[in-house]
């Protein structure tokens, strides 16, 4: 495997003493899409905005280290890091509509990501339109975000994010909010340019759907733990955490319904307040035993080259 | 487009038509307006003969119709006291109100919206809090006294800036701070709300992942997208700035029309004092319907839909 | 229940003592505010008069300043309670019959607030006491009957709301009148929304009544109002500072107090607001 394009170490992040991402640790490599899965307030969503180093105020980083290609950003200045953002690290949000600026025409949204004059950005700008499969980027270019569609929206939000290749490409729920057809688009236009360009992709997902259709690998995320992590084939074919079963259970046969919701699983996940010693999942684990209560499992090596922090990780599924 | 802007042109006659008609009852509030216009001491067949003569003998709707006739023509009656057509007697101080007004605008915009942006940017420091302190004092000030505390200072005490009367640029300097504190006020409590509202939208995240500092994503996105509110507001205070010189011009002898309403009414001369209202909320109305045009132009979703 | 901060404490001891002073006026002041006395004109505050302490000084007619000022703050306390009420009950009641019944009588009602609101406040304001003529009631009446529509506003917006509730459905099944319903049952529903507007329109009634006092549109002399007497010490400004400055400091530590006590009230009834 080449060098990984995004490090992330031991990232634990805590709100007012509470501590709501405990050691979670992975990487990406170019051309790479990792999957971040996991429930709503697992912590997901805050590991992109620590890589991305825009925390929001209220949260703190207690350790870890975040490492872009070879270089430790962790300790950078603001400074530094604004010359990181859009140009060798960038991201794409849920709502694509809400994340551009209603006012602002879409081309000059996504030349801010190029630093350079108005007029050498369009050309640039216009090729970008096209590699993102936007037909008639002489015409959108001007156009502003209520003209577009929620589709075309997220098409331009990606331009944004890579026109000034970066090397990381973190991609936060990019098409919860679009529709069933829109979102399998979206999900190949992702998959083709990680491989064209080689950036690295690190998905964040509650959806096991969007999973299986474009990750390489997966690291399934429970209440601010990293649950288990491993190429995506072989963790969908043999889960070795009771909560990736039960994620992988949930998932639709057949898209019977468009998305698939997580809350089929019993019980609800604990408030960080209520975090005990041991596993996090035990409460509404069918394995758990005591020991599950009292120690927290170490993530280790199981069968098809994966980790999984599971005392009984022979025996799921 | 033009659906959008008919639409805010017929709301606007509207109101103009609805303003008419309650200054026109108002000033029938006392039983007979004849009395407001007569000199004090006349006999009673002098107020029969006057009644007569503005045409107050006459049913209620058909004077309601005439005086709306008149307005159309612009004809606000003539001034009693001064025996000249009040339509010029009111055009004559409209530009010293006018210069007036614009100077408390230019104070009220220049502290109020820096101060709204500040205070949204640097929320809960302690910036805010002092900017906050001093909104809220702006907000209490009553021009009245701000204005002679101003005159004892800078006029009486100091005496850098005339304490009253017309004496070029330097003496609408005072009659705009006191005029415009308020204003101030009320356009940086706007702001911040407005630039709270959107500093929380994901678009400024967006923004922020692509490389921006906050600086910028405030100034190139942030800004453009709460002045949409911030419009309207400045519109209304168009309206209250030019109501609020009653008192302001009153206590610096500034000769505008709220000094010559003030002066009207103890020389109970009311078409001046109707015809200042009228002018005043026709204004108004105008101002609102121009923020509404201005809106357009800012946003695109209504400049090009509808 | 959240404490009441430090400051908070103080805004509220203030405002206790304002209205306190308004009340005991007739006890507190070492004059009668009405007696003339060309031997005590213009006296600077703290002066002595045949053994008695002008603490505030004296107007251009010999009369007490604190005496006067406590009266004062009678006239101001007691015309911006009165239009106030006059007020929230018109506007209050116009705006849940509009949001009750709707339809017409809500277009109707709706179209005059927004034509009451296109004129501006202090216009409105004084145009009408200029006709009916200055004084006490007028006051009241004119600042009571030109300041409703806000209240209109909000009591209508809140009705329709709650207008949809089940248990608001089911009294109106269970046979119970319109009015008893609006009072009984909406009413208390859409208070807390109410009171905050009536506690911002408090202070801006006190703002008002200074101003047309001070115009001469609002109390008449010889009475004081903080306004009045305002606007008697301008001529003086230069001999007799103590004239502006004292009620006018009275009547902004007043005003920023109410406002201050508004923001708080908003703050807790509507926390989403916070700030605005």
């Amino acid at each position: 495997m080449t060098a990984p394009a995004l490090t992330v170490e031991n990232l634990s992040l805590s709100i007012s003493g509470a501590n709501i991402v405990d050691g979670v640790s992975f990487a990406v490599a170019p051309g790479e899409v990792l999957a971040l899965v996991g429930e709503s307030g697992c912590g997901k969503s805050l590991t992109a905005s620590a890589v991305m180093r825009l925390l929001p105020d209220a949260i703190r980083q207690t350790g870890g280290r975040i490492r872009l290609g070879s270089d430790d950003i962790t300790d950078w200045p603001e400074r530094r890091l604004r010359d990181l953002r859009g140009q060798r690290m960038s991201m794409i949000f849920q709502e694509p509509q809400a994340a551009l600026d209603p006012l602002a025409r879409v081309g000059a949204q996504i030349a801010e990501s190029l630093r350079l004059p108005r007029a050498s950005a369009r050309p640039r700008v216009l090729r970008m339109l096209e590699d993102v499969g936007i037909s008639d980027p002489a015409r959108r270019i001007d156009q502003y975000p209520f003209e577009l569609s929620g589709g075309m929206c997220q098409r331009v939000m990606i331009a944004t994010a890579l026109i000034a290749r970066p090397i990381v490409l973190l991609a936060d729920e990019p098409t919860t909010a679009l529709d069933v057809t829109i979102q399998a688009q979206i999900l190949d236009l992702l998959r083709r340019l990680a491989v064209e360009r080689q950036t690295a992709v690190l998905l964040i997902t509650h959806d096991m759907g969007v999973v299986a259709d474009i990750a390489d690998r997966v690291a399934v995320m429970y209440a601010g733990r990293i649950a288990e992590t491993g190429p995506t084939e072989a963790v969908f074919a043999r889960p070795g955490h009771p909560y990736t079963a039960l994620l992988l259970a949930s998932i639709p046969r057949l898209s019977d319904e468009p998305k698939s919701k997580l809350a089929v699983i019993d019980g609800r996940v604990p408030a960080p307040a209520e975090f005990g010693p041991g596993c996090r999942f035990a409460e509404r684990c069918p394995l758990a035993d005591a020991r599950c209560r009292a120690e927290t499992p170490p993530l280790l090596p199981v069968a098809g080259n994966r980790l999984a922090a599971c005392f009984h990780a022979g025996r799921v599924a | 487009m033009t659906r959008h802007i008919a639409g805010r042109f017929g709301q606007a006659v509207v109101a103009t038509l609805g303003v008419l008609t309650i200054v026109f009852f108002i000033m029938r509030l006392s039983g007979d307006p004849t009395l407001l216009l007569v000199p004090e001491g006349a006999t009673a067949e002098q107020i029969a003969q006057l009644r007569h003569a503005l045409g107050f003998d006459r049913p209620l709707l058909v004077q309601y119709g005439a005086y709306l006739l008149d307005l159309l023509r612009l004809d606000l009656g003539d001034s009693l006291v001064q025996r000249t057509p009040v339509f010029g007697l009111v055009a004559e101080r409209i530009p010293y109100t006018v210069a007036l007004a614009t100077g408390a605008l230019l104070v009220a915009l220049g502290i109020g919206i820096p101060a709204g942006v500040m205070m949204a940017v640097w929320r809960g420091g302690l910036i805010e809090r002092a900017l906050a302190g001093f909104v809220l004092a702006g907000q209490s000030l009553p021009t009245f006294w701000s204005g002679i505390l101003l005159i004892l200072l800078f006029g009486v005490t100091l005496g850098w800036l005339p304490t009253s009367g017309v004496d070029g640029i330097a003496s609408l300097v005072m009659p705009s701070v006191a005029l415009g504190a308020l204003t101030m006020s009320t356009f940086a409590r706007m702001t911040r709300i407005a630039v709270l509202d959107e500093l929380s939208r994901d678009y400024v995240n967006a923004a922020r992942a692509r490389g921006l500092s906050r600086a910028a994503v405030v100034a190139r996105h942030v800004l453009r997208n709460a002045a949409i509110p911030v419009v309207t507001v400045a519109a209304l205070e168009v309206g209250n700035l030019l109501a609020g010189a009653v008192i302001v011009e009153t206590v610096f002898a500034w000769p505008g029309i709220g000094q010559l309403a003030i002066q009207s009414i103890q020389a109970r001369d009311f078409l001046i004092v109707q015809a200042i209202v009228l002018f005043v909320s026709v204004v108004y109305v105008g101002m609102n319907l121009l923020a509404d045009l201005a809106y357009a132009l800012i946003d695109p979703r209504i400049r090009m839909g509808g | 229940m959240k404490r009441i901060s430090p400051g908070m404490a103080v805004i509220l001891s203030l405002l206790a003592i304002f209205a306190l002073a308004a009340a005991a006026a007739p006890l507190l002041s070492p004059f009668d505010p009405l007696r003339q006395s060309l031997l005590m004109r213009l006296r600077p505050p703290g002066a002595m008069v045949s053994g008695k302490l002008l603490l505030l000084g004296s107007d251009d007619l010999g009369r007490d300043l604190l005496s006067r000022i406590l009266y004062g703050a009678r006239a101001s306390l007691l015309v911006a309670a009165l239009s106030v009420s006059v007020s929230l009950v018109v506007g209050t009641l116009l705006g849940m019959l509009a949001g009750w019944f709707r339809g017409w009588t809500a277009i109707l009602v709706m179209r005059l607030v927004d034509t009451m609101l296109s004129i501006p406040a202090i216009l409105l304001a004084v145009i009408t006491v200029a006709v009916l003529g200055p004084g006490f009631l007028n006051l009241v009446l004119v600042l009571g009957l030109t300041r409703w529509p806000r209240y209109t506003r909000v009591a209508y917006a809140q009705t329709l709301q709650v207008a949809t509730l089940p248990y608001i459905r089911a009294a109106e099944m269970a046979g119970c009148g319109p009015l008893r319903l609006l009072l009984r049952h909406v009413l208390p529903n859409i208070a807390g929304p109410l009171v905050v507007v009536a506690t911002s329109e408090f202070g801006l009634m006190i703002l008002f009544e200074a101003g047309l006092s001070f115009l001469g549109l609002g109390i008449q002399p010889p009475y004081p109002s903080w306004g009045s007497i305002m606007s008697a010490g301008r001529q003086y400004v230069a001999r007799a500072w103590w004239l502006t400055v004292f009620p006018g400091m009275c009547l902004f530590v007043l005003v920023l107090c109410v406002n201050v006590f508004g923001d708080w009230l908003r703050d807790r009834v509507d926390p989403r607001a916070q700030g605005r």
